[in-house]
């Protein structure tokens, strides 16, 4: 049984139309898109604002020493940090848009911001 | 007092419905036992049914047989008036009326592979507009959609090639069919 026989012409059209539908509404849907800037703050004030396209690392001074923050394309993370515990070490790379990395005992922060802006929690 | 009796005449249209419903509920059931990854994404196999029925038979018994399928088919796999049987309603409803609106389209070249891409995503779209008007009232629900459009392509094609190979072998004969 040839299966390809039983799809006609306007079948194919609207297999199309179709997929095309179906890939047009990932980034509609999938809102804030890709990842495009990363928002260093110390003391909560924006130390640097970054696009992620090239790779580049930052040195930013906190009360306990320095945090040192690496940026590539699409992607951002906290290579060292002085604070005792490491969480925001320990996040990794952050790559969607609204992630955060929080080095609070050094005052560092970054942030991966998309072309709209997401909401990283929301309660009703 | 004088005993009454009402006699039901049954034609045979309403045995002919009742049969395909009965098939169509045969593979609700069939459906509803394949484990899948995501609630809402399902083959959808009783709609191979429909698409049969309303090329053969027309959209008013196309109608029936869905109808009579979302009801039976709550009832045995236990939602019926769960918010489920709110959605397979909304959804089988609105495939339903774009079926009626895509089979004007010259069947020389749209075939049921169409309708059923069509309906599919009617269906889903139905869906996910009840899911986010009653139950889940946050734009969040869309963020699915794009998994629930690629599922409704791939399945509405796969159900529609199983349809399309049905209608391609002769009808069975009405008496087979009682």
């Amino acid at each position: 049984m040839n299966w390809l026989a039983l799809l006609r012409p306007g079948d194919w059209l609207i297999l199309l139309i179709g997929a095309v539908a179906v890939g047009s509404s990932i980034p509609v849907f999938w809102q804030g898109g890709l990842a495009d800037r990363a928002i260093i703050r110390q003391e909560g004030k924006v130390f640097a604002e970054v696009d992620l396209k090239a790779r580049k690392q930052f040195e930013v001074a906190g009360p306990l020493g320095t945090t040192l923050i690496a940026v590539e394309p699409g992607r951002a993370r906290v290579v060292s940090d002085p604070s005792p515990r490491q969480y925001c070490v320990k996040q990794g790379w952050l790559m969607r848009p609204g992630e955060i990395a929080i080095c609070a005992p050094n005052r560092v922060s970054v942030q991966i911001a998309g072309r709209t802006k997401v909401y990283d929690s929301i309660s009703y | 007092m004088t005993p009454s009796v009402i006699e039901l005449s049954v034609t045979d249209e309403d045995r002919r419905v009742a049969w395909l419903a009965t098939a169509a509920v045969g593979l609700s059931l069939v459906d509803a036992a394949i484990p899948s990854p995501l609630p809402g994404v399902k083959p959808g196999l009783a709609n191979i049914v429909t698409l049969v029925v309303l090329a053969r038979y027309g959209w008013g018994t196309a109608v029936w047989v869905s109808a009579l399928r979302v009801l039976a088919g709550s009832l045995l796999l236990g939602y019926f008036l769960a918010p489920g049987f709110f959605l397979s309603l909304t959804g089988t409803t609105l495939s339903l009326l774009t079926l009626g609106l895509a089979r004007h389209l010259p069947a020389r070249w749209f075939g049921p592979v169409s309708l059923s891409i069509l309906a599919a995503f009617a269906h889903i779209g139905g869906q996910l507009l009840l899911a986010r008007a009653w139950l889940i009232p946050h734009d969040g629900v869309f963020l699915l959609t794009p998994v629930f459009a690629a599922a409704a392509l791939v399945f509405g094609t796969i159900n529609g090639l199983i349809a399309a190979k049905l209608l391609a072998e002769p009808a069975p004969l009405e008496s087979s069919n009682v």
